[in-house]
């Protein structure tokens, strides 16, 4: 059966909240500790930029069942200021020592599916995909 | 949630039982340096053997805390950080430069022991 | 009228033939209203029936000389849950049960040397005899039948992709469970001295076997509580930006765990690449073959045990 948690990120309290209904998540599908992992650091950074950058927004995460194969879906969703220069954010300096603005090359890295829609007047929606190995 | 910090001899050992809000997190920075301070510690060990997940926040508050104690004259050490924890630091692009790091809790009591040691004997 | 009426029922014998399965839709395990009460009809005739088509589709199985590597006992077993399922799912629609069970039956029967083919078979056998119970029952209303067999075929065809699949993708399970085991085997983390391991990489890495390295590397350090690591990448067959950089993350992943890391085997060429991505050579320990290595590894061993006399003025 397809489950879906939305959890609402006001404060810092609530990434933790997102990243352990990740795990969860992650756990009750048989995801290798390793890729729980990393699906939960990938929330915690994605909950964390929207309290940093847009002070409200919702995490959810689901999973989904394509071709019988099993993944995760986690979307985070604000309509914060938006990212006015998408390109510059999301490049790479391999050898970063971390933490330096949003994270979402680092973030990218993490899963397999990666996709990021903003715009400065509504907001940032930043959807995630990892799949069961 | 307040952290533990207990002293064993000149070394602060705080170990984390849950958790952290980041709220949290910056609690524990604040109190390490400050206990350091006053206690006179030569060294400190921060045990994330728990921790289940180290992101950006975690990652810049420990470098942070290593730097103020550093400054206060104590060397910080961190312990237990659990390979798949590890796995997604890097990935992610977290290093901890410039912190020093341990296997656990008897890894970094050695290690201090030999760190300060060293400082002892050239003093 | 008669005419009209026979080649109908001939046409839609014919669309029953198994050769034309239909892809179900994705996802999709929601029965649509308007065969429900019809749906029911037939379910309670199957289950009412159940004994005799069970032994019906058991025969026809044997006949067809199928799951041979199977015992009567076991076959008869397996078909009565099977039917049970599959009338089940025919009522609720409801997937998800099946697709769990024949992941299930898949693991039982795959190590027993069952085939593609004969699971295909089974199911498809099934489907026919229950068809060929309906068409006995309704053939006095062939509009009755007609639409029966409307709720019946969907329910039918999707249950036999979702076992046909399930017990593919379940294969394709085993088989990467095996590739796994065989790409362990061949790069063992080995434990020479105490606190000093040493992994030797040797072929070709992509990154799937580069990540698994890594992860094995990572628990070794925590189980023998290794504080040396010699890597040695002499008999690595290419070395490009991407395998260059997985090696800058264990490294930098085994310091987190207090370990450190001595590369060795470097050739000049691949010194140049790793500096050509950006990686600051000064940082990485590298000696220029094994035995340079574990020697180093032994000495910061043994520097870091004996008590210290010498100046420690060192500049890495």
């Amino acid at each position: 059966m397809a489950s879906e948690t939305v959890v609402s990120i006001n404060t810092d309290v609530d990434v933790v909240v997102a990243r352990q209904k990740g795990r969860e998540l992650a756990n009750e599908l048989g995801f290798a500790l390793t890729d729980s992992t990393l699906i939960a650091t990938a929330i915690s950074e994605l909950a964390r930029n929207i309290v940093l950058y847009a002070k409200h927004g919702e995490i959810v995460i689901k999973n989904s069942l394509v071709a019988d194969k099993v993944c995760i879906v986690v979307v985070a969703r604000d309509k914060g200021p938006g990212i006015a220069n998408i390109p510059q954010a999301m490049q790479d300096g391999f050898s970063t020592s971390g933490g330096l603005g949003l994270g979402l090359p680092g973030v990218k890295r993490l899963v397999d599916e990666f996709h990021l829609v903003s715009d400065v007047n509504s907001g940032t929606t930043v959807t995630i995909k990892k799949w069961k190995r | 949630m307040q952290v533990p910090i207990l002293k064993q001899g000149q070394y602060l050992i705080a170990s984390i039982q849950a958790a952290l809000s980041d709220q949290d997190l910056v609690q524990l920075r604040d109190a390490l340096a400050e206990k350091v301070g006053r206690l006179r510690a030569r060294g400190v060990i921060v045990d994330v053997t728990v921790l289940d997940v180290m992101d950006s926040f975690a990652s810049r508050t420990l470098r942070d805390l290593a730097h103020m104690t550093r400054l206060r004259g104590a060397e910080t050490v961190i312990v237990g950080i659990q390979p798949e924890v590890a796995f997604s630091m890097v990935q992610l692009g977290l290093t901890l430069e410039g912190v020093d790091t341990a296997l656990d809790l008897e890894e970094g009591l050695d290690y201090l022991d030999k760190k300060t040691k060293r400082s002892t004997s050239r003093g | 009228m008669d005419d009209l009426k026979t080649k109908r029922k001939d046409e839609r014998i014919r669309s029953v033939s198994p050769s034309r399965l239909v892809p179900p839709p994705d996802n999709e395990s929601t029965v649509p209203e308007s065969t429900v009460p019809l749906l029911r009809e037939l379910v309670a005739h199957l289950r009412k029936n159940r004994t005799q088509l069970r032994e019906e589709w058991a025969r026809r199985i044997t006949e067809a000389k199928l799951l041979t590597a199977m015992t009567r006992e076991e076959i008869f077993a397996e078909a009565t849950s099977v039917y049970d399922n599959y009338v089940e799912v025919l009522e609720t629609g409801a997937v998800e049960a099946l697709q769990a069970y024949a992941r299930d039956l898949s693991e039982r029967i795959i190590p027993r040397g069952v085939e593609t083919d004969e699971v295909v078979g089974i199911v498809l056998l099934l489907r026919d005899v229950l068809a060929r119970s309906l068409f006995a029952k309704y053939q006095a209303d062939f509009q009755l039948l007609n639409r029966i067999l409307d709720a019946y075929e969907p329910a039918a065809n999707r249950i036999a992709n979702t076992v046909a699949v399930g017990f593919v993708q379940e294969r394709e399970r085993i088989i990467r469970q095996q590739q796994e085991a065989i790409r362990e085997l061949s790069t063992p983390v080995l434990q020479v001295r105490e606190r000093l391991l040493i992994l030797p990489i040797i072929g070709v890495i992509d990154p799937q076997r580069a990540r698994q390295l890594t992860e094995q590397l990572l628990r070794g350090i925590r189980t023998n509580r290794a504080r040396v690591v010699v890597i040695d990448i002499t008999g690595v067959a290419a070395m490009d930006a991407t395998v260059a950089n997985h090696l800058v993350q264990t490294v930098e992943a085994s310091r987190l765990l207090g370990a450190t890391v001595i590369v060795t085997g470097l050739s000049p060429e691949i010194a140049q690449t790793l500096v050509t991505i950006g990686v600051d050579l000064g940082k990485m320990n590298t000696v220029g073959d094994l035995q340079g290595g574990i020697e180093e590894a032994e000495r910061l061993l043994g520097y870091k045990v004996a008590p210290l006399n010498e100046p420690s003025q060192q500049t890495t």
